[in-house]
């Protein structure tokens, strides 16, 4: 099962920090993303993302996992030299993260 | 004065350059009593100052006139006021220029106050401060061209009490933008943290305009958004226990749902328990969302504690110069004429003696915003190469540009498309003053 079957995303910045919300579409998926989707696996998936460090903040109320991730975009928007120096494409790449669980966790 | 059962808070903008028909949309069938643009982002300010100095009466949001041509004389007709951060380097110079074109558009009488004290250059100049993204302090930033407080909603909600009908300012915090009608309706205490923390869930919900109501949502699949090149913004019916429902107008593009408003809660924010502000740490994690039916949920909970005994300041400071270029090759073996071109480039600007200090080459197709490391897994027909590079004088940076142009008769075969672009930087900053230095105060323009 990919990340994007059971959940979306949207992603932002502060300065020098990359902010990816990933949300359940059905709360019930709720603890199976949360017990997947470690930080470790993010950055498994995105290995080019250069980050100082990552937290993961748990939402359960609302369903959805706030990960911050500092030092993700080579100074900020204001100095990066990347094309997309907001990291706004960031989260799309994780749509496709597979949760490694098979059809049969649901 | 009795205090309104609700207010309804249109969102007329998200960011400087949105698109403008959505607010006179809302201005024209939304029934709102407030309307909010939001137009600043973190270096727009820095900017703003620069052309300032150019131009002593200029240094407010370029398009500002343009929204206020087209809304101000719907929302005179219909009691709708209008509260924006479009001011940012020069609010009153705003505020005086509104004025003219009210004048002009024969909508007197009409009261816009500027909102002033976010200005806190001298005392950053002044003083030495830590740096809060970064180590160092602010005495290692040469150049120094801006710094902004990050006022709260106190002020506008103040000049809102004092019969403003358009207010301008600068730097303040985009939630506050909403919150200071809220605090002005409803009459809430300065000092009800978990009411202003409420607020302030509402107005970060709407801070960003579209994006609330199907703006940067939709996808192939499961989030699909009609009429989105339609796509109308949102607005808050508030009532004074800080819980809203959200909406936008009937007939317009996008929509409104559980998943937009979750997405939107979350965006930008780094804890969700403690969103500061000037005036609240707001928590978000106990927000709750219902959807009400076709495009309307209703938002409630969310709380705060009290506010931080500093603001948040952004300094804005010259950092040298951006160059760039950009060149396509197509065809068989287009990828590895592109590395050859870069390759050629990165030597020349070393044979030129361009001190670039650091420089970039990415292939748009296959690694430019890919992070996966999987972008060159098949094999392109075409690949465009973007050279990037920083250097302390405009020359160097120049040279980046330059050096692809040349690649059209001195590089590899086919290459197309050449553009290039040398910007200076305005590199942003950030540190804290204590609440208590910065005084805010409010400057009426009668039309």
């Amino acid at each position: 099962m990919l990340l994007g079957d059971v959940a979306h995303l949207r992603t932002g910045d502060k300065g020098d920090i990359s902010q990816i919300s990933v949300i359940a579409y059905d709360p019930a998926d709720y603890p199976l993303i949360e017990r997947a989707l470690t930080f470790e696996r993010v950055l498994s998936h995105l290995p080019q993302i250069r980050a100082r460090v990552v937290h993961r903040y748990e939402l359960p109320a609302l369903g959805a996992l706030n990960f911050v991730v500092e030092g993700a975009l080579s100074g900020g928007v204001t100095r990066s030299l990347a094309l997309d120096a907001h990291g706004k494409s960031l989260g799309a790449q994780l749509l496709d993260l597979d949760l490694g669980t098979g059809e049969a966790a649901r | 004065m009795i205090a309104p059962r609700s207010i309804r808070i249109g969102a007329g903008a998200g960011f400087a350059g949105d698109r403008i028909e959505p607010a006179v949309e809302l201005v024209e069938s939304g029934a709102l009593d407030y309307l909010v643009f939001e137009c600043l982002a973190e270096r727009t300010i820095a900017a703003a100052q620069q052309a300032r100095r150019g131009d002593p009466a200029g240094g407010f949001d370029p398009l500002l006139l343009e929204r206020m041509r087209r809304v101000l004389p719907g929302a005179r007709a219909r009691g709708v006021r209008i509260v924006t951060n479009a001011g940012a380097a020069n609010p009153v110079g705003a505020a005086h220029a509104v004025a003219d074109l009210a004048r002009a558009q024969g909508l007197a009488p009409l009261r816009v106050a500027a909102v002033l004290g976010d200005d806190v250059l001298d005392l950053i100049t002044a003083t030495p401060r830590a740096l809060i993204d970064r180590p160092g302090a602010t005495s290692d930033l040469e150049r120094i061209v801006s710094a902004n407080a990050y006022l709260g909603a106190g002020p506008i909600a103040r000049a809102l009490a004092q019969g403003a009908d358009v207010v301008i300012t600068g730097r303040v915090g985009d939630p506050a933008l909403f919150v200071g009608p809220m605090i002005h309706a409803f009459g809430w205490s300065l000092d009800d943290a978990p009411l202003l923390g409420r607020g302030t869930v509402i107005g970060h919900l709407l801070e960003c305009a579209g994006q609330l109501t199907g703006g940067y949502f939709a996808d192939m699949r499961r989030k699909r958004v009609q009429g989105l090149a339609r796509l109308g913004f949102p607005y808050a019916d508030v009532t004074a226990d800080g819980s809203a429902v959200l909406g936008k107008v009937a007939g317009s593009g996008g929509h409104l749902s559980l998943a937009t408003c979750k997405e939107q809660l979350l965006y930008e924010i780094l804890d969700p328990a403690a969103y500061y502000q000037a005036d609240v740490i707001a928590d978000f994690t106990s927000v709750k969302f219902a959807e009400l039916g076709d495009d309307r949920v209703a938002v409630s909970g969310g709380g705060g504690a009290a506010r931080p005994d500093t603001l948040k300041v952004s300094i804005g400071y010259d950092d040298g110069f951006i160059g760039e270029g950009q060149i396509s090759y197509a065809g068989a073996d287009a990828v590895e004429r592109a590395h050859l071109a870069a390759a050629i480039v990165r030597e020349r600007l070393m044979i030129v003696g361009a001190a670039v200090e650091e420089l970039r080459c990415d292939l748009i197709g296959i690694d430019s915003v890919d992070r996966s490391g999987r972008g060159g897994s098949v094999t392109p027909r075409e690949v465009r190469l973007r050279v990037a590079g920083r250097a302390a004088d405009a020359a160097s940076a120049t040279a980046i540009g330059a050096e692809i142009e040349a690649l059209y008769t001195n590089g590899p075969f086919g290459g197309g498309g050449v553009t290039r672009l040398l910007r200076p930087v305005l590199a942003v900053a950030s540190t804290l003053l204590p609440a208590a230095l910065v005084r805010p105060t409010i400057e009426m323009v009668e039309v």
